[in-house]
C-alpha cells in the first residue's frame, strides 16, 4: 500500500553519485532542468536518454527500482502526451482525422517531447537527488546554498531544520496512516464506496486520530531536541563539514559540456537530419 | 558508586494548573543521589516520577524548594542560558518512544545532533559519535535510517545520542515501557553497562519489577511523595505496601511472601530464582 | 469452551512485498484452529508473524495461499453472509487509544455499531453495555476521550470493538505499556467480556506473565509458523522448546521447573504464584512435621 511508493527515498550506498556535494548536485539537476527545456530536437533528447541511463549506471541503481517510481505517474504522464496528441494542430493535413480525433504530425512530436521531457526530468532528478542523496545531506546542501540570505534575516536554518524533520518523520507518519486505517476497517469503516462526500466524511476517522498523533509527536520531539541542547542554529556545528573535491568540478563541467552539446544539436542537427 | 551526592533535591513543590484547578503533582519532596548510582525510581502511572525527571534537567521549573546539581542551585532565578544548557548536557534523558526523540534521517547523524548543537568541532563530533555507536554496538546501523531499526536498536541510537554529549547523568524515563522483550533486555543490558562500566549515574523511572531489581537503590514514589527508598532487597522485602501501591513485585518475591503468610518461616527478600532455590534447598534439603 | 472451533486455518502463507527488496516471508504454512469461548494466547517475538496472522482473521490481509475458515465459512469465498467479517471478528490494533476520533466517549464507541447499522436504541444499549465490561462508568459518556488517563483512553478503544459484540475479539498486545493497575483493568475487562458472552478471545502478546494467567489455549509463533500449541499448562511445560526461541516461561514456572529438576516433586506446569504456594506449602508443610 502506501509504504510501497518509492519515489523520493534514499537509497544508501557508495557510488560515484552518492559521494558528490550536495551543492553540486543540486546545481546540477538546476542545469539539467534547464538543458532538457532548451532541447529541441530529437538528437539531443537521445542525448539527454543516453545521460539518464548513464547516471543510473553511475549510481548503481537498478533499473527496476528506478523505473518503478515512474510507474505511480506513468497515467499522468500518459493523459499528458493524449492531450498533446490530439489538440496540437500542425499546419500540414492530419495525418488521422476521425470526428473531434485529430491527430497532426507535430501532434506526435508534441507528445513524445512532453513524454520524454517529463519522464527524463524526474529520473534524472530522483537518481541525482533524492535516490543518492541522504535527505539530510540534501537539506545541509540547500542550508549551505541559501546560507548568504541569513545576512538578509531569512531564517535559513530554521527551514532547513523544518525540511528534515519533515523528511525524518514521513515513514513514521505513512506507516501511522497505513495503522489507523486499518484499525477503523477493522471498526467497519469504508474508505471505497459511495460519493466524494461520503468518502472524504469516512476519512474523518483517519485524518483526526493523524493530526492529533502527529502534534503529540511534535511536541515530544521538541522536548527531546531541547533536552539535547538545541537552540537553533546560532552556535551549531556540523559533523561532516561540504568540501569540494575534484570529482564534483568534473561532474559539473561534464554537465556543461551536455548543454553546449545540447545547444550544438539544436542549432544545426536540423540542418542535417532535418527533422 | 561514591558517597559524593550528585543531585540533592530539596523540599520540591510542583503543581500543574489548568483553568479550573490545581494539581499537586510533587510534594515537598527531597531526594539525594549519590555520583555513579544507579536508581530506580517506582511509581504507577501520575505518581509524579515522570514530572521528576523532567524538572531534574529544567524542562520544568518547580513552585518552590530547591534541586542541587554538583552543588549549583539550578532553580536559582538567574540562572544564565549557557549554564541552563550545560546542566542539560550534563543530565542527559532518553524518552518512552524511541520515534518521537530521534531527529535525522540517518542513525549517525542522529547521534551527532546533541555535540553539534552544542558547538563541537567537528573532528571531536566523529570521533564521539564513533564511540557512542561502538559503546551500545550500533556501529554496523551507522548510515540505516532509524525507520528501519527494532524498538530497542531505536533506543539504543537515542542513548547513543545522549553519550555522545558526554553526560554525567542519564535519566531513563519509560525508556523499557514500549519495548518487547528483546528490545528491553538490549536496553537494560546498555544500561547497566554505562552505569557499571563508565560511571554515569543512572536514574531509571520504570513499573518493570525485574528492571527495578538490577538497580542499586530503588525509590518508590506515590502520590507525588517518596513513600520507600532502599535497596531492592529492603524494598521488595515488603509486598504487601507495594501492592497497596498498585506495584508489582517479582513473582518468587510473591510467592516466599505467600508461603511466609501461611506460617512457613522463609526468608523475606527473595528477589531471583537462584535464591529462591537457594532458600527453599536450606529449608527442606534432598537426599 | 467447547471443541469446536471458531477460527480455523489452513496451510496460510502470506509473503510481505513480493518482488521488491523488502521481500520476506511473514507466514509459511500455518494451520492451528481456535477454540470457541476459549481465551486463547498467540505469543512470539516482534516479527514472529503473530501480528499477521491475527490481521488474516477479519480479511484486513489477503492470504498469499491457503485458507481461514471463521464459524466454517471460507471468509475468502464470495457469499452475502460473509460480508461484514470485520463485525464477527474483532480485531483490537496495539496501541488503540491512538484511533479515537469522537468528541465523547459515546460517539466513539458507538463508531463500529454504527457502521453496522444498529437501531439507535440498540446502539445505545451496546454503548452502556461495552463500557461497563471494561470498567468506565456512565459519568464519562459524553466527556472527550482526549481528556482521559491513557488506561482509560485505551479502555474506550477497546469498549469500541466490543460494542459490535464480535464472536471473537482480537487484541494485539492489550497492555502495552500500561502500569500495573492498568494492565489489570485491562484484562480485567478482556476476561468479562468472554464471562458475560461466552464468546472467544484472542489474546496477542510477548508477556509469559499474562498469558499463564489469562489463557486457556497458547499458540507460540516463531518465524512466521506454529512452533507449538495446546493447552497453556502442556505449553509452559516445554520451558526448553520455548527457550531455544529466546522465549522465557513466567519466573514462577522456571522456579518449579528448577525445583523438579533437582528432585523436589513437584510439577513443571505451575502457571500462577498461588498454585505454587499451595504444592510448596504442601511439601514444606510436610517436611516440618517429620
Amino acid at each position: 500500500m502506501l509504504k510501497d511508493i518509492t519515489f523520493g527515498q534514499y537509497f544508501p550506498g557508495n557510488s560515484f553519485l552518492h559521494k558528490l556535494d550536495p551543492r553540486v548536485k543540486i546545481l546540477s539537476v538546476i542545469l539539467l532542468i534547464v538543458w532538457i527545456f532548451m532541447a529541441n530536437h530529437i538528437l539531443s533528447y537521445a542525448l539527454l536518454l543516453v545521460t539518464c541511463f548513464a547516471m543510473i549506471f553511475m549510481a548503481k541503481l537498478p533499473f527496476k527500482t528506478v523505473f518503478r517510481s515512474i510507474k505511480g505517474i506513468i497515467l499522468i504522464l500518459l493523459i499528458t502526451a493524449l492531450i498533446n496528441l490530439f489538440m496540437t494542430k500542425g499546419q500540414g493535413s492530419p495525418l488521422l482525422d476521425y470526428g473531434p480525433f485529430t491527430i497532426y504530425e507535430e501532434g506526435i512530436w508534441r507528445a513524445v517531447k512532453m513524454f520524454l521531457r517529463i519522464t527524463i526530468l524526474l529520473v534524472m532528478t530522483s537518481v541525482v537527488l533524492t535516490y543518492t542523496t541522504s535527505p539530510i545531506a540534501l537539506t545541509d546542501g540547500i542550508e549551505r546554498l541559501l546560507s548568504p540570505l541569513a545576512v538578509m534575516h531569512v531564517p535559513v536554518h530554521d527551514f532547513a531544520m523544518m525540511m528534515s524533520i519533515a523528511l525524518r518523520f514521513i515513514p513514521t507518519l505513512i506507516e501511522e496512516t497505513d495503522k489507523i486505517m486499518s484499525a477503523q476497517k477493522a471498526r467497519g469503516a469504508d474508505f471505497t464506496s459511495g460519493g466524494i462526500v461520503k468518502r472524504v466524511k469516512a476519512l474523518l476517522p483517519v485524518l483526526i486520530p493523524l493530526f492529533i498523533s502527529a502534534f503529540r509527536r511534535a511536541e515530544e520531539l521538541a522536548t527531546a531536541m531541547e533536552c539535547r541542547c538545541y537552540r537553533g542554529g546560532t552556535g551549531r556545528t556540523r559533523m561532516k563539514i561540504l568540501k569540494l573535491h575534484i570529482s564534483d568540478g568534473v561532474f559539473l563541467g561534464a554537465l556543461i559540456l551536455l548543454g553546449v552539446g545540447v545547444i550544438l544539436v539544436n542549432a544545426y542537427a536540423g540542418a542535417i537530419v532535418g527533422f | 558508586m561514591s558517597n559524593i551526592p550528585f543531585i540533592q533535591i530539596e523540599n520540591l513543590n510542583f503543581s500543574y494548573e489548568d483553568e479550573s484547578r490545581k494539581l499537586a503533582v510533587l510534594k515537598n519532596l527531597s531526594l539525594t543521589i549519590e555520583k555513579g548510582s544507579f536508581v530506580a525510581i517506582l511509581g504507577h502511572n501520575g505518581s509524579g516520577k515522570s514530572t521528576l525527571a523532567k524538572l531534574l534537567n529544567l524542562m520544568l521549573l518547580p513552585d518552590s524548594g530547591r534541586i542541587l546539581i554538583d552543588g549549583v542551585d539550578i532553580t536559582d532565578e538567574n540562572l544564565d542560558e549557557d549554564s541552563l544548557y550545560e546542566i542539560r548536557r550534563r543530565i542527559g534523558m532518553v524518552f518512552q518512544n524511541p520515534d518521537n526523540q530521534l531527529v535525522a534521517t540517518v542513525v549517525e547523524e542522529d547521534i551527532a545532533f546533541g555535540p553539534e548543537n552544542l558547538g563541537v568541532e567537528p573532528k571531536e563530533i566523529r570521533r564521539r559519535v564513533d564511540a557512542a555507536m561502538e559503546m551500545l554496538g550500533i556501529s554496523e546501523y551507522a548510515d540505516h535510517s532509524p525507520a528501519k531499526l527494532s524498538g530497542g536498536q531505536k533506543q539504543r541510537v537515542a542513548i547513543a545520542g545522549v553519550i555522545a554529549m558526554m553526560p554525567e547523568c542519564i535519566v531513563f524515563d519509560e525508556a523499557t515501557a514500549m519495548l518487547d522483550p528483546k528490545g528491553r533486555s538490549e536496553v537494560m543490558d546498555a544500561i547497566t553497562m554505562l552505569n557499571r562500566e563508565k560511571g554515569i549515574t543512572v536514574i531509571h523511572i520504570t513499573h518493570n519489577m525485574e528492571e527495578a531489581v538490577l538497580a542499586d537503590r530503588v525509590v518508590v514514589i506515590h502520590d507525588g511523595q517518596i513513600v520507600k527508598d532502599g535497596t531492592p532487597r529492603q524494598v521488595f522485602s515488603n509486598v504487601e505496601e507495594l501492592v497497596s501501591r498498585e506495584l508489582d513485585v517479582p513473582q518468587v518475591t510473591k510467592l516466599f511472601h505467600l508461603l511466609r503468610q501461611r506460617g512457613i518461616s522463609v526468608a523475606k527478600d527473595v528477589l531471583t530464582e537462584e535464591e529462591a532455590v537457594k532458600a527453599l534447598l536450606d529449608l527442606h534439603p534432598k537426599k | 469452551m467447547s471443541n469446536e472451533s471458531v477460527i480455523k486455518t489452513e496451510a496460510l502463507t502470506y509473503v510481505y512485498g513480493e518482488g521488491t527488496p523488502f521481500y520476506r516471508v511473514a507466514l509459511h504454512d500455518v494451520s492451528l484452529s481456535i477454540k470457541q469461548g476459549s481465551v486463547t494466547g498467540v505469543i512470539g517475538h516482534t516479527g514472529s508473524g503473530k501480528s499477521t496472522l491475527v490481521q488474516h482473521f477479519n480479511k484486513l490481509l489477503r492470504p498469499n495461499s491457503g485458507k481461514i475458515y471463521v464459524s466454517g465459512k471460507d471468509i475468502w469465498e464470495k457469499s452475502e453472509e460473509n460480508g461484514k467479517i470485520c463485525f464477527k471478528v474483532g480485531l483490537v490494533f496495539q496501541y488503540p487509544e491512538y484511533q479515537l476520533f469522537e468528541e465523547s466517549v459515546e460517539a466513539d464507541i458507538a463508531y463500529g455499531p454504527k457502521n453496522m447499522g444498529l437501531s439507535d436504541s440498540e446502539i445505545a444499549l451496546r454503548v452502556r453495555k461495552s463500557m461497563k465490561l471494561v470498567g468506565l462508568s456512565e459519568q464519562y459518556l459524553g466527556q472527550s476521550p482526549f481528556e482521559l488517563s491513557g488506561g482509560q483512553k485505551r479502555r474506550v478503544a477497546i469498549a469500541g470493538i466490543m460494542a459490535m459484540e464480535p464472536d471473537v475479539l482480537v487484541l494485539d498486545e492489550p497492555a502495552a505499556g500500561l502500569d500495573p493497575r492498568g494492565r489489570s483493568e485491562i484484562f480485567g475487562g478482556i476476561l468479562r467480556y468472554r464471562e458475560e458472552t461466552g464468546k472467544t478471545v484472542v489474546i496477542v502478546s510477548h508477556s509469559m506473565e499474562d498469558m499463564a494467567s489469562y489463557c486457556d489455549e497458547v499458540i507460540v509463533m516463531n518465524r512466521g509458523e506454529v512452533y507449538l500449541s495446546g493447552g497453556t499448562r502442556d505449553v509452559f511445560s516445554h520451558a526448553k522448546e520455548l527457550s531455544e526461541v529466546h522465549l522465557d516461561v513466567p519466573q514462577i514456572t522456571s522456579l518449579m521447573g528448577k525445583l523438579a529438576d533437582i528432585g523436589y516433586d513437584v510439577p513443571r506446569n505451575v502457571l500462577t504464584v498461588e498454585e505454587a504456594a499451595d504444592i510448596l506449602t504442601k511439601i514444606l508443610g510436610g517436611g516440618k512435621a517429620c
